[in-house]
């Protein structure tokens, strides 16, 4: 079978949650390989959440948020914009590929866009390929955790 | 009952944690009435042979520090898995990589040509390159040990018993854990000792007043204001995402904490480095996407700063390992 990959989108609440809606109701095209997550804020999501996500499974993962000044809480998309740019570099140093996580702003009025990005995300990632996450120590690691 | 036999092994070590063990200062008497050092090639002359010949569990508690970075160090850490009662991973090396885990940002074969042929401060024209066998003649072979593709830590070779972490552990824990071997009054299997379960902020007499950064500094560029927050005066402090247990020693004297406690919280499932971008980002001044970017770009080397000591003992760090992740050829 064809390589699927799988992506995580990560959507604020307040307007990318709502694109997602939006194209959901106009019947926009948005790619099977998309799972969402909804958070109130990106200034929720901690890189802790992201790299999760890729342990788990996950091939990618796409942060959705409001435009810059438009953010409910203020001041929620500068910190995942602060926190998403040094996981990039972070990631880019340790020879892992920084293109599987993406940030992008989506207002609610933009599930046009949303739906173009989903399929260029995912395009994206079949073109890396899997994300592999090592077995090698997890064994050991398993059994000294629970003693 | 007898008197406890005691190893202090070093692997891919600096010989820090070996000086730890005296940090106990005068109880190292009673550590002495108390049991005798089998096994420990900084201090006693005792060779591999003797610890091959020992029955299993011969040892009573086995204090293994320094990384996993060559076959040598892993055929210790089986020797002394099956030699010992009691295995401890101590210090930050055995328990998440430390220093030497840094390597694993490279890979071993642009490490070996940086360190034999270009760094500016190698005079090696011929090129020599050490190697694992080499034949002196006469019938003579001389031999090293093989270097791993990674760094590893120890419980990433062999079954531990407990954690130790600091680099090195800070001499009042130290005690206190030897205490507990010798008392038998020791928790189960899997748990960290010689350390709190908190973070070092909690532990760290600096003010925080919630100010935001607008610039990053390293230690040498700013003295700081000894009553507030490092973090706060822009210097990439670990304290929130590092285990308690040393008494905030190093923002007590100005410096920012670099981590060698390891992760905060569960450590086998807290990503220090991650975490600390997470606090980071709470911290920024708010701006435009290219101030925010600048800023965050002011952070030098954000593996060795946030990954300090245990690389490859972190999420991230683990992820680095699979070899078909990662996107540099060289
Ligand atoms: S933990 Fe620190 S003191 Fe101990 S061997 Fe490693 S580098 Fe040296
Ligand atoms: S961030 Fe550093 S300086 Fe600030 S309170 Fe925490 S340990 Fe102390
Ligand atoms: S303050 Fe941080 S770096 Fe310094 S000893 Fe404590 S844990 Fe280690």
């Amino acid at each position: 079978m064809a390589y699927e990959p799988k992506l995580l989108g990560i959507l604020c609440h307040w307007c990318s949650y709502s694109a997602s809606d939006a194209a959901g109701a106009a019947r926009l095209s948005v790619p099977a390989n998309l799972r969402t997550m909804r958070v109130m804020c990106t200034g929720r999501v901690d890189p802790t959440l992201v790299i999760q996500a890729l342990q788990r499974g996950a091939d990618g993962v796409l942060i959705c948020g409001c435009h810059l000044g438009d953010c409910h809480y203020n001041s929620g998309n500068q910190r995942a914009l602060g926190r998403f740019h040094l996981l990039s570099r972070l990631l880019a140093d340790l020879g892992l590929e920084p293109d599987r996580v993406r940030l992008e702003w989506v207002s609610a009025g933009e599930s046009e866009r949303y739906a173009e990005l989903a399929h260029h995300m995912t395009k994206r990632l079949r073109n890396l390929g899997p994300f592999q996450w090592p077995t090698l120590d997890t064994a050991t690691t398993e059994v000294i955790r629970n003693g | 009952m007898g008197k406890l036999k005691i190893a202090v092994y070093w692997a891919a070590s600096c010989g820090g944690c070996e000086i730890s063990v005296l940090e106990i200062h005068h109880h190292i008497t009673q550590l002495m009435d108390a049991a005798d050092l089998v096994f420990c090639p900084c201090l006693v002359d005792t060779k591999y042979a003797d610890v091959e010949a020992m029955d299993d569990d011969a040892i009573d508690l086995c204090l293994f520090n320094g990384a996993i970075r060559t076959e040598e160090n892993v055929h210790l850490a089986e020797l002394l898995r099956r030699t010992s009662k009691t295995l401890v991973a101590f210090g930050a090396c055995a328990s998440a990589g430390g220093i030497p885990g840094i390597a694993n940002a490279s890979t071993l074969e642009a490490l070996m040509e940086r360190v034999y042929l270009t760094t500016p401060s190698t005079d090696n024209p011929d090129g020599v390159m050490p190697q694992p066998s080499t034949d002196m003649g006469e019938g003579v072979r001389l031999t090293l040990p093989k270097l791993l593709p990674m760094v590893k830590a120890l419980h990433h070779v062999v079954p531990v018993d407990y954690t130790v972490p600091g680099c090195p552990p800070e001499g009042k824990q130290v005690w206190r854990v030897i205490e507990a071997v010798v008392s038998g009054d020791l928790p189960p299997p899997g748990a960290v000792l010689g350390a709190g379960d908190r973070t070092v902020c909690d532990e760290c007499r600096l003010e925080k007043r919630d100010t935001k950064i607008t610039a990053f500094v390293r230690p040498h560029e700013l003295i700081p204001d000894n009553t507030t927050c490092l973090l706060e005066q822009g210097m990439v402090c670990m304290g929130p995402a590092t285990r308690s247990g040393c008494d905030a020693r190093c923002p007590d004297v100005n410096m920012p904490c670099r981590g060698c406690y390891g992760p905060a919280g569960d450590g086998f499932n807290e990503d220090a480095g991650l975490k600390m971008i997470g606090v980071l980002g709470g911290l920024l001044e708010p701006g435009n996407e290219d101030a925010l970017r600048s800023l965050m770009d002011e952070i030098a080397d954000p593996v060795g700063t946030l990954y300090r000591f245990g690389l490859p003992g972190s999420m991230l760090g683990r992820a680095a390992q699979a070899p078909g992740n990662r996107d540099d050829a060289e």
